[in-house]
């Protein structure tokens, strides 16, 4: 999973590294779809519409990646729960102009036990604060790698990636 | 599971109508209100039926050049699938070109795009079909044996989180990109 705060650079992190142009795939929901089948006594509901960015990497003859890029509103955590099963773990993106626009993912993945590394995506080339800065500031604990990244070179990205499943196999491995 | 009455199965005069269903509406007229606004449904409710059937015939396939069909209008009303499919759930087509004949548009429409094995993500992406809907038609092919479905290998045991096996394949796989 890669996620962020809106406009931080989820789709072009996928699209860096994806073998494909990013897909969109959009889910219709309602207030009240939630666990209802049958929505005949459904009233008032209001009807919402996710887009979900994603791109594959093919690893081997029979091994494919997928990243899906999170939705940017906190507030579609189905989506989020849908997402983080059977997921590797996470790459949560870091403008560190707007620091607290990765709370929420952050609390979630802590919450969830999902490993996941912090990528600052530097804009422009810039890294104003280091790895260990933006540890305290956002009070993560020393296991989540902290990293910074370029998300419009692959390079970049691929390393991130990298970094996040070797973060995943230790903590399997504990 | 809750199905409409008169909703499903497929083939039924129910699905025959959507493609031309232009007002928005579902076109259940048993079953009241999968629609956003139930109260506006009864003064079209008779008018429907006989134009529907009139084009029924000739308009495979115009569901996907229609917007206004709302989407859970291909699955029969049905919200969820009959079992989970993950989101990355590989699918892959089983079924030989004759046995397409006679499923619904959007099946035949899956059962094209899955010759090269897709993701249930991109299948929902490349046809346009939202991913809840996607996930309902693909579930309904695999249990008519038109596809197979790859579920993504998992540790039952850590909530099906990839294993130590499948983690160590795809590091030393992105390490060779």
């Amino acid at each position: 999973m890669v996620a962020g705060g809106f406009g931080v650079g989820k789709t072009t992190f996928v699209g860096a590294v994806s073998e494909i142009s990013p897909l969109r795939t959009e889910a219709v929901m309602t207030s009240a779809s939630a666990g209802i089948d049958d929505l005949s006594h459904v009233q008032g509901k209001t009807t919402t519409t996710v887009a979900m960015d994603f791109g594959r990497i093919t690893l081997d003859d029979d091994l494919i990646l997928y990243l899906f890029g999170t939705p940017g509103q906190d507030r579609f955590w189905f989506m989020w729960d849908d997402l983080v099963r059977g997921a590797i773990g996470a790459v949560v993106l870091v403008d560190t102009r707007r620091l607290a626009d990765c709370f929420p993912a952050v609390d979630y993945f802590e919450n969830s036990g999902l490993p996941f590394v912090i990528a600052l995506n530097g804009f422009d080339g810039h890294q104003p604060y280091t790895p260990e800065e933006v540890r305290e500031a956002l009070q993560i604990g020393p296991d989540a790698p902290i990293i910074t990244t370029d998300a419009r070179h692959r390079n970049e990205t691929k390393s991130a990636l990298i970094t996040l499943v070797e973060h995943a196999l230790m903590a399997r491995l504990k | 599971m809750a199905t409409p009455p008169g909703g499903y199965p497929y083939g039924n005069d129910q699905q025959a109508q959507q493609p031309l269903n232009r007002y928005n509406f579902p076109s259940s007229p048993s079953s009241p209100g999968y629609g956003s606004m139930p109260e506006q449904r009864p003064p079209h409710v008779p008018a429907q039926p006989q134009q529907h059937r009139r084009a029924a015939a000739p308009s495979g396939g115009g569901a996907r050049n229609n917007p206004l069909v709302r989407p859970y209008a291909m699955t029969g009303g049905r919200t969820r699938p009959r079992y989970q499919l993950a989101i990355e759930a590989l699918v892959h087509t089983t079924a030989q070109p004759s046995q397409l004949q006679g499923q619904l548009p959007e099946h035949q429409r899956i059962c094209h795009l899955c010759t090269e094995i897709k993701s249930v993500a991109e299948i929902s992406a490349l046809l346009s079909i939202p991913l809840g809907v996607a996930r309902i038609l693909v579930a309904d092919l695999a249990e008519a044996g038109l596809v197979a479905i790859h579920q993504p290998g998992g540790d039952a045991s850590a909530g099906g989180q990839p294993d130590v096996t499948l983690l160590e394949r795809v590091l030393s796989g992105l390490r060779n990109l």
